[in-house]
């Protein structure tokens, strides 16, 4: 294959006779895997796999082929950067290295993106020393220099990496879109070493969290049409809502630093024109009233919190000692809540089909 | 009151450190800064447990129980009757796990 003769003349070329052991010139070169050529175009098809990636469309699908890439003209004393096999992170370096020479090692992490590969170690020591190995880059490369993207920490062990393959991590920024700056100077600043969780940032999450909700959401909503008529299915759909998309956009903006009741603060304001709507239902006896009022406000609350509880996840800063702590004080109080508010809504349900009101 | 994310399980034994800066390097939420003669612990309350800093100390001055704060994974290990801690998050696993929500962190993404 073309690719092969250009990694063994890549090779011999730059370290003639050095002693490595995947890059000895004059031993069988055929081994080595090629180096595939990419650039930094982000073409109409890569936004529409950004789009699908976000809509939680074919989760595992948004991969691209591990190994070593080239972008530009890189020579042997280009640097060399780590990136994870996930379209959208992989496609963040490519776009950010225009008008850079470079090599990008793109680490198996299964379709993963870097900081949550790193978090369950497939983005991590052994991959990157193997694939290190695999591609020959010892051979490729002059330096001894690789660049690993700082969120890749949590898997990467700096001083093991060297120790096996010898090559220093160097650790580069968070956000891919400082990489040129990074490699001008040399150096991250505090601020491109800080994760942040801008609007922008939140609101692309809504998708998948919306879609990851949605059936479950359509089936209670289609009960509800029923069991509870028209308000009622507008207050399921408006508590999945204000769960999955206004309260990521409103985070920041809550009062208190717990997700439960930051979601309990939002959900009883979401439920108070559902209370005030119910209450106002014509012809029921004031108890009657009372119930249909209060339902919605136990309920609602319940739920949105915790939707807003499993946002966690999603986040860039919690840790797990919190949300165990969370998840211990305050799932009780949601089920409490939860369980109460359906009770309630069946005594009315019940008395309605009973002709009591 | 109201904020369960004050303690963790960060601890940091300054004596052993050598300076190396890595912790500082690693760290998203600058909980260790430069200082002339170790790292210092400049927002310990920041700390989210990711475990980057105990994995890159060389000298083991760090100790930290990582993991992921999800309580997705947590409520759905404890449903499963496993333990919420060694729920490692089921990233990579079936729709709906955990890290399918998580693996659309953006910072995660535009951190390359």
């Amino acid at each position: 294959m073309a690719a092969d003769k250009t990694v063994v003349s890549a090779c011999c070329a730059s370290s003639p006779g050095q002693d490595t052991p995947l890059c000895s010139c004059g031993t069988d070169h055929s081994t080595l895997p090629e180096i595939r050529t990419t650039d930094s175009e982000i073409t109409i098809a890569n936004q529409f796999d950004h789009f699908l990636a976000r809509w939680g469309i074919n989760r595992m699908g948004h991969q691209v082929e591990p190994g070593l890439c080239r972008i530009g003209s890189p020579t042997a004393d280009s640097p060399v950067l780590a990136s994870a096999n996930y379209t959208l992170s992989f496609d963040a370096v490519r776009s950010a290295l225009a008008g850079f020479d470079a090599y990008i090692l793109v680490l198996d992490t299964k379709g993963i993106n870097v900081w949550c590969a790193a978090g369950k170690g497939t983005f991590g020591t052994d991959e990157l020393v193997t694939r290190i190995e695999t591609a020959g880059l010892a051979g490729i490369v002059n330096h001894r220099k690789i660049i690993i993207p700082q969120l890749g920490a949590p898997g990467i062990s700096a001083h093991d990496v060297q120790r096996r393959s010898g090559f220093k991590v160097e650790y580069g920024p968070v956000r891919a879109r400082d990489l040129p700056e990074y490699l001008k100077t040399g150096k991250a600043t505090p601020e491109m070493r800080r994760v942040q969780f801008p609007v922008r940032d939140r609101i692309v999450l809504a998708p998948v969290e919306l879609v990851h909700i949605a059936l479950p959401a359509i089936i209670i909503a289609a009960v509800l049409w029923f069991l509870a008529g028209p308000v009622a299915v507008l207050a399921a759909i408006s508590a999945v809502v204000a769960g999955t998309v206004l309260f990521p956009v409103l985070l920041p903006f809550i009062p208190t630093g717990d997700f439960s009741i930051k979601g309990l603060l939002l959900g009883g304001v979401v439920a108070i024109p559902f209370s005030a709507a119910f209450a106002s239902t014509p012809a029921l006896p004031s108890w009657a009233l009372l119930i249909a009022a209060i339902t919605p406000l136990l309920i609602m609350p319940a739920v949105i919190a915790y939707l807003a509880l499993n946002f966690t996840g999603s986040t860039t800063f919690t840790s797990r000692t919190g949300v165990r702590k969370e998840i211990f004080r305050y799932i009780p109080v949601m089920a409490f809540m939860a369980v109460s508010g359906i009770i309630l809504g069946i005594v009315l349900y019940g008395s309605r089909l009973t002709g009591v009101i | 009151m109201f904020d369960s994310y004050e303690k963790n399980t960060l601890h940091y034994h300054k004596d052993r450190c050598i300076n190396c800066k890595r912790c500082t390097q690693v760290c998203p939420h600058g909980v260790f800064a430069e200082g002339p003669e170790h790292a210092e612990l400049a927002r310990p309350t920041a700390c989210m447990e990711c475990g980057a800093c105990a994995l890159n100390c060389p000298v083991q001055a760090i100790v930290v129980q990582s993991g992921v704060g999800c309580a997705w994974a947590m409520i759905s290990a404890a449903l499963r009757g496993k333990d919420m801690d060694s729920g490692e998050c089921s990233c990579g696993g079936a729709d709906g796990s955990c890290c399918g929500v998580q693996e659309e962190k953006s910072s995660c993404r535009e951190g390359k």
